[in-house]
């Protein structure tokens, strides 16, 4: 290292252009610099792999236990799942979620999309089957596009209201409720716009069928 | 395209801008070593690193010495993490028991972290213990983003100092940027986020019986603290494989906006502390608005594509409503719609963050191309922490020299003589970057190795392993993520990574050098003025030409053909 602060080079120096001038100090700062390099390693990851992480988990903890532990649901004192984290639903008597690309299907552990490309054949023809198989399960043509796609992370929780609205006669029907009953639950359960600007509004399929359920008693 | 859309990125727009001016000047503050409001707390820390690592704090360095400090470092915490990956079924913090991560895999990862890239070649929930996540991973988001942002503000002191010898001390803008900068910010928002939703935990996976009697095993973790710095520091590995796009690490649209906000601010703060630093505001702002505009027209393009997919289905609503976003939704999550998905993944590859809120590989065509644009262009839009400001003042030392040409003179930028030298390390750093990408990807859709790891046919193939080299090459680490891993990926990129960060730091750090120990001289009336918009203009001609004259071939056999073909419903 240089001993003197942002040190000045004499005139006749600075006339040789800097990348042939002669550079002594190289070597014996080499043995400097491992050392130096191998001490700042363990003492910042001890302060930001280990301290830091702590802090926060402990800080969170205490502030927000529910949303620290995963946001988790639970029913008669057992955890059925997370608020946050799409689940497989199939019987016609609940609301639907979007198909899902994680692992065999809502594997919550091998969270994914299909990596499908717009070109490729398989995903028009995935989507198009889905589209009738949908179409008949429920209010017929044409089906909202966020139905017969799979999400980025394969655990989207939530649907459009226009999805949700889609379903709603079928629900009802299976359930031997109006369909207004239903559809007034749906509205109900809309997640608006934060401030009325950012994202987009949806509805959170787990806890509109947990509603479903309490209803139902 | 909806109102609400545009009014979101507005809004992003305005909350960019008015943290440009207090986030530079307080990064000089920190760099130039003075008293910060955190002082008090942090000083004590400060000096304690110094003494027990042995660091001279008062000492500074030539560009060399710099430059060996620098990869003497990354060499060592490389290491660190490759022998963390090999040895984590013996370390704590395993609840799942992973074993081993595989050498070839594990070598690609610390590549991966060490160079700020983060490209992921792995799920995180499936491969990597919490203790490597924290100790293997979170370390290297702070240490390889710090290492961007001491080699920038080195060059902006090569362009601030007069006849100087050295360019500062390695270790201690990296103490200054972890302890001052990085650390302080990450507390806050890994806070906001469990807030909002995402886990910070240790617990085991929990084994959830689902109202329709079936059981979900969910992944758990400390992941908010992971979160934040991985996009403050423009890093972008997931703790979970669907990255962003994961409820647990992007739960809401509010901590959608934060993350995007996170993944810019230290860049965009950086325009004001070189024009601070360097006694030249207006340049400041120059640079600032060219970022800007190539932000603004990347979004458009993306958002437009994205909203507008091709027809090749049918009975399905893909049109925008006031309750249902439409358009091209395969990979993309509802809370996001189109417009999120679009200004994150534009933002992102802008930085060389990486983080993705949803899946390019499912991207149409042309809304694909604009995040590879954006990294071939070399992440120079607000760009990575460091590694953005410094990549643009590399396309402004060509912007001057080719205005110094059109005139006839020898080029000044900021009364400093732009002389042979310091173009020939600007013109090594702008081909290195280009030839490491078409070497690597014309060898890769040649070979098996290539062919094999493609998940999709036709032209889209080709784009999945352009996009691999590029991102690794850039940094970035985002990807068109259906190719698959295998031996020879994992080297090749490994080193594409290696090369696109340190073989193309060298040349900067030479340029600050170079500049340090030049004179000033006063600007005359045939000096070529940086602080206007005439220059601002000239700024992004030269980025969009250098970009356009290298990449458009290979993007021409990727994405736009791919486009060509879809518009004449050619499915394969």
């Amino acid at each position: 290292m240089q001993p003197i602060s942002n040190s000045h080079l004499p005139e006749d120096e600075l006339a040789i252009p800097e990348w042939q001038r002669a550079h002594a100090s190289a070597a014996p700062v080499a043995h400097a610099v491992w050392g130096t390099a191998i001490r700042f390693t363990i003492l910042t990851a001890i302060l930001l792999g280990l301290a830091y992480p702590f802090f926060v988990t402990g800080i969170a903890q205490v502030l927000f236990p529910h949303q620290a532990n995963g946001s988790l649901v639970l029913k008669n004192g057992q955890v059925i799942g997370s608020s946050l984290i799409a689940q497989s639903f199939t019987s016609d008597k609940y609301f639907h979620p979007r198909p899902s690309a994680a692992g065999n299907g809502y594997d919550a552990t091998s969270s994914g999309g299909s990596n499908l490309a717009q070109s490729n054949a398989k995903l028009a023809q995935r989507m198009q089957a889905d589209i009738d198989k949908i179409a008949t399960a429920n209010g017929g043509k044409p089906v909202p596009i966020d139905l017969v796609t799979t999400s980025g992370s394969g655990l989207d929780p939530d649907i459009t209201p226009d999805a949700a609205y889609y379903q709603a006669a079928r629900v009802a029907r299976t359930r031997g409720m109006s369909v207004e009953a239903v559809r007034a639950l749906i509205a109900a359960h809309i997640t608006r716009r934060a401030l009325g600007i950012l994202g987009e509004p949806r509805v959170n399929v787990l806890e509109l069928n947990l509603a479903l359920d309490d209803l139902a008693k | 395209m909806t109102a609400n859309g545009w009014l979101q990125f507005a809004l992003f727009s305005i909350v960019l801008l008015l943290f440009v001016k207090p986030v530079g000047l307080y990064l000089a503050r920190v760099m130039e070593g003075e008293r910060t409001w955190l002082s008090p707390v942090l000083r004590p820390v400060e000096r304690l690193i110094y003494k027990l690592c042995g660091v001279q704090a008062e000492a500074e360095m030539n560009w060399r010495q710099y430059a060996f400090a620098l990869l003497g470092f990354s060499a060592v915490t490389m290491v660190f993490t490759y022998a963390i990956e090999r040895l984590q079924q013996y370390l704590p913090w395993n609840p799942q028991h992973l074993g081993a991560v595989g050498p070839d895999l594990a070598f690609n990862t610390a590549a991966s972290f060490t160079t700020n890239t983060n490209w992921q070649f792995y799920s995180g929930e499936s491969t990597m213990s919490y203790f490597t996540q924290m100790m293997g991973l979170a370390t290297h988001n702070f240490w390889s983003a710090a290492a961007g942002i001491v080699v920038a503000i080195a060059l902006i002191r090569g362009i601030k100092r007069t006849t100087s010898a050295t360019i500062g001390n390695f270790w201690v803008d990296m103490t200054r940027t972890l302890l001052y900068v990085l650390l302080p910010l990450s507390v806050i928002s890994a806070l906001i986020l469990v807030w909002q939703g995402v886990p910070q935990n240790f617990n085991a996976y929990t084994a959830a019986h689902t109202l329709e009697h079936t059981t979900q095993t969910i992944a758990q973790g400390p992941v908010a603290s992971q979160e934040a710095i991985k996009e403050l520091g423009t890093n972008g590995g997931g703790f979970y494989n669907a990255n962003s796009a994961h409820p647990y690490e992007n739960p809401t649209p509010a901590t959608n906006f934060l993350e995007m906000w996170l993944i810019f601010l230290i860049g965009a703060g950086l325009t004001y502390t070189l024009g601070t630093m360097t006694g030249s505001k207006g340049h400041g702002w120059a640079v600032c608005a060219a970022m800007y505009i190539l932000f603004a027209v990347g979004f458009t393009v993306c958002y437009w594509a994205e909203a507008h997919p091709y027809k090749v289905i049918h009975n399905a609503v893909q049109t925008q409503t006031a309750t249902a976003p439409g358009g091209n939704m395969e990979g993309k999550e509802v809370r996001f719609g189109i417009s999120d998905s679009a200004l994150f993944s534009t933002v992102t590859t802008d930085a060389s963050c990486g983080a993705v809120n949803s899946m390019f590989d499912s991207f149409t065509p042309l809304g694909g191309m604009v995040p590879l644009s954006n990294i071939m262009a070399g992440e120079i839009i607000f760009g990575g922490v460091g590694s953005g400001m410094y990549g643009m003042l590399i396309f402004v030392v060509l912007a001057v020299f080719i205005a110094g040409l059109m005139v006839g003179r020898t080029p000044e930028y900021l009364g400093k003589k732009i002389e042979a030298y310091d173009v020939k390390m600007a013109m090594l750093y702008a081909l290195i970057f280009a030839f490491i990408i078409l070497v690597f990807s014309a060898i890769f859709v040649l070979r098996p190795a290539g062919l094999t790891a493609m998940a999709n046919p036709g032209p889209h193939g080709f784009t999945e392993v352009l996009y691999a080299f590029v991102s690794g090459a850039g940094n970035n680490g985002s990807a068109f993520a259906g190719l698959s891993a295998n031996w020879w990926l994992n080297v090749a990129i490994g080193f594409d990574m290696l090369m696109g960060r340190f073989l193309m730091m060298i040349p900067v750090l030479a340029l600050a050098g170079n500049l340090a120990q030049k004179k000033t001289i006063p600007p005359s009336p045939g000096t070529f003025p940086v602080n206007t918009p005439l220059f601002t203009v000239l700024l992004i001609g030269v980025i969009l030409i250098v970009g356009a004259l290298t990449f458009f071939p290979a993007l021409s056999l990727g994405p736009i053909l791919e486009h060509l073909l879809l518009n004449a419903r050619q499915l394969f």
